[in-house]
């Protein structure tokens, strides 16, 4: 007998068995079925969990690699001149090709709203600011090239500061008024971003492009005693070296007595470890508890069931299915069995984590929402089958010392 | 030519108490294919022992007994096991259909041992068996929906099914009405003689035995030839009795 048609035979018979054995089968799959279900969500829940931890820390600290600078006068503290510095760092981010870098000012200006003059706080970035920090634009856009020639300032307000201004649609162009000590200026509102939980409506902030901000002189503070961030997001393979080379340039282009300094800011600064790793690992060991109950409850069922069939093997083996034919039918059946369990549990899997109010909620909280990992399907899938292996095989061994002259008197 | 051939053959058994159980006892046998055989005995005289022996499912404690020219002890487990469902075909009293499943799918399983054409027509071959057994009209039932004499028929067509050359009948009417039981020897005997194949009938009832062409008695693990078959087999019936 060939080994195809043996394993074809094999498969045959399995669907076979499992056809007759329907009731039984669906019952000792509902286990499997619902523990690949879980062993998948959880994974793919992992998944997702991740990139939330990830694109939150990557909103706080830049994603990896982010350099910030420093420039000080080592003997007296002082800071390094912000134009100086802003030039030679601009000069070195064209040089080295460094596409996102940005400068970052935090102030505070006066609006006038219709119910009054209110602060609001103003980071005052360049354009590559929002890819640095994941930052997300829930209405509107960011900032674009053409935003740095308005004679408007263009400017993206936070959702607590637009509700208050009566939400108005983006499209008519709303502006705001900016009030300084000398004149009033209209910006325009370009975007809107979400206002952190929890603010009740008082969450008052804005983006604008830093030249504009510079230019509008909205800032009550001179620029010299502004405090400056500088961030370069690189790639982390080759982070190190950039960071000797800018710190030397720019250290040459100020000139005497100034040091400089890039330190990594991201989240993945100061470890060399994933600081996910426990995340991962915690899940994993729940899928891992979650499948092992389910294939616990199988071999339960598959043993007992291979008991309640020697009579069956038997007859089989009377008509010449062989030892490792038995064998192999025997796992087969629990094989195709947990395989298709573990489809079905990977679909419900899919449908769970897929289904529209999920993929609304993390829509709001997550930029690159993860498609579902397949990373997850596979192992679901590969889990449903190995447990079906390891289930089949206590039975499959059972199934092959029955003898036949007895399994016939039964 | 002997198609199986039995040589001082016996099967003995230990007991818990230690002692041995001889279950046959010098056993000499030779049968030729298209041949067809009886063999009476009272229960626990080692018929069924000796049908497993000789359909390769048991094997003797001494003696040879070779199998197709074969020497038994040349045949490694996996061998043996493919050579039986290839050249043996096995009839029990108990039919031994596998339960919920169909005539057809019941027929079909020894196919699914088997290789090349047998298997890939394995639904056709079985089909025809059943109608060659006048079961072409119940291929879709299940043992339970079958009566005695047409499980007994469903199980002579699986047994015929891959064209053994040995077919080893136990008991095949014992759980059949006397009428029912002549149908399915009838039918038996006239498709083991139209393959040529080599017919062994273990049975208690002596009218069934002398359906046979060559008799024998099996009487505490010995076997004797009984060629008178009437006389042997009346004397046999009475001392049953």
């Amino acid at each position: 007998m060939s080994l195809g048609t043996a394993v074809i035979g094999s498969i045959v018979e399995a669907w076979s068995e499992l056809r007759v054995h329907r009731t039984r089968v669906l019952l000792s799959l509902i286990g499997v079925g619902v523990a690949v279900a879980a062993l998948t969500v959880v994974v793919a829940g992992g998944a997702i969990a991740t990139q939330v931890t990830t694109e939150q820390s990557e909103r706080w600290s830049g994603r990896p690699a982010t350099y910030q600078v420093q420039a000080y006068n080592p003997t007296t503290g002082a800071q390094a001149p912000s134009g100086a510095l802003d030039t030679a760092l601009a000069e070195a981010a064209t040089r080295y090709d460094i596409r996102y870098f940005s400068r970052m000012t935090q102030d505070s200006i006066q609006v006038q709203l219709p119910d009054g003059v209110y602060m609001v706080s103003v980071s005052a970035v360049d354009q590559p600011y929002a890819a640095i920090h994941r930052l997300q634009v829930i209405d509107g856009g960011w900032f674009t090239e053409r935003d740095a020639g308005r004679l408007a300032p263009a400017m993206i307000i936070t959702s607590d500061l637009w509700n208050h201004l009566g939400a108005p649609d983006l499209r008519t162009h709303p502006t705001l008024e900016i009030v300084t000590a000398e004149r009033n200026v209209t910006a325009v509102i370009t975007g809107i971003t979400e206002s952190p939980p929890g603010t009740q409506g008082g969450d008052f902030g804005a983006f604008m492009l830093r030249d504009a901000f510079d230019a509008g002189r909205f800032s009550q503070t001179p620029p010299d005693q502004r405090y400056a961030q500088y961030e370069l997001w690189v790639p982390a393979e080759v982070g190190e070296e950039l960071k000797n080379r800018i710190s030397s340039d720019v250290s040459s282009a100020l000139g005497e007595g100034w040091q400089v300094d890039l330190y990594r800011s991201d989240y993945l600064a100061y470890s060399d470890q994933d600081p996910l790793l426990v995340l991962k690992l915690s899940v994993a060991g729940v899928a891992v508890l979650v499948l092992l109950l389910g294939a616990l409850g199988l071999i339960n069922i598959a043993l007992v069931t291979v008991r309640h069939r020697i009579r069956e093997i038997g007859i089989r083996r009377s008509f010449g299915a062989t030892a490792g034919r038995v064998f192999f039918a025997v796992m087969m059946e629990s094989v195709v069995a947990t395989f298709v369990a573990g489809a079905i549990g990977v679909l419900i899997a899919v449908a769970l984590v897929k289904n529209p109010w999920v993929t609304e909620w993390l829509d709001a909280y997550l930029q690159d929402v993860p498609a579902f990992p397949v990373e997850a399907a596979v192992i679901g899938l590969v889990a449903a089958t190995a447990v079906g292996a390891i289930a089949g095989l206590l039975p499959a061994l059972v199934a092959v010392r029955v003898k036949v002259i007895d399994a016939l008197r039964l | 030519m002997s198609f199986l051939r039995l040589e001082q053959v016996t099967r003995s058994v230990q007991l818990p108490d230690g002692s041995r159980l001889d279950i046959l006892r010098g056993i000499d046998l030779e049968v030729a294919v298209g041949d067809h055989v009886s063999i009476v005995g009272r229960s626990g005289s080692g018929k069924s022992t000796l049908l497993n022996i000789l359909g390769l499912i048991d094997t003797p404690t001494s003696g040879s007994l070779e199998f197709d020219g074969v020497p038994l002890e040349r045949l490694r487990m996996g061998a043996r096991d493919r050579r039986r469902g290839r050249d043996v075909g096995f009839i029990f009293q108990q039919f031994n259909l596998l339960p919920r499943r169909t005539a057809l799918e019941n027929v079909m399983t020894p196919l699914l041992y088997a290789s090349g054409r047998q298997f890939w027509r394995r639904e056709r071959l079985a089909t025809e068996m059943l109608e060659r057994v006048g079961l072409g009209a119940r291929i879709g039932s299940t043992p339970d929906q079958l009566s005695g004499g047409e499980q007994q028929r469903v199980a002579i067509a699986r047994a015929l099914v891959r064209g053994p050359r040995l077919i080893l009948a136990d008991e095949p009417t014992g759980a059949l009405d006397v009428e029912t039981g002549a149908q399915v020897m009838a039918l038996l005997d006239e498709v083991a003689e139209s393959t040529g194949a080599a017919l062994i009938t273990i049975t208690h009832d002596p009218n069934i035995a002398a359906l046979a062409r060559r008799h024998f008695r099996l009487d505490r693990g010995v076997l004797s030839a009984a060629d008178d078959a009437t006389a042997g087999l009346a004397d046999f019936a009475e001392a049953a009795r």
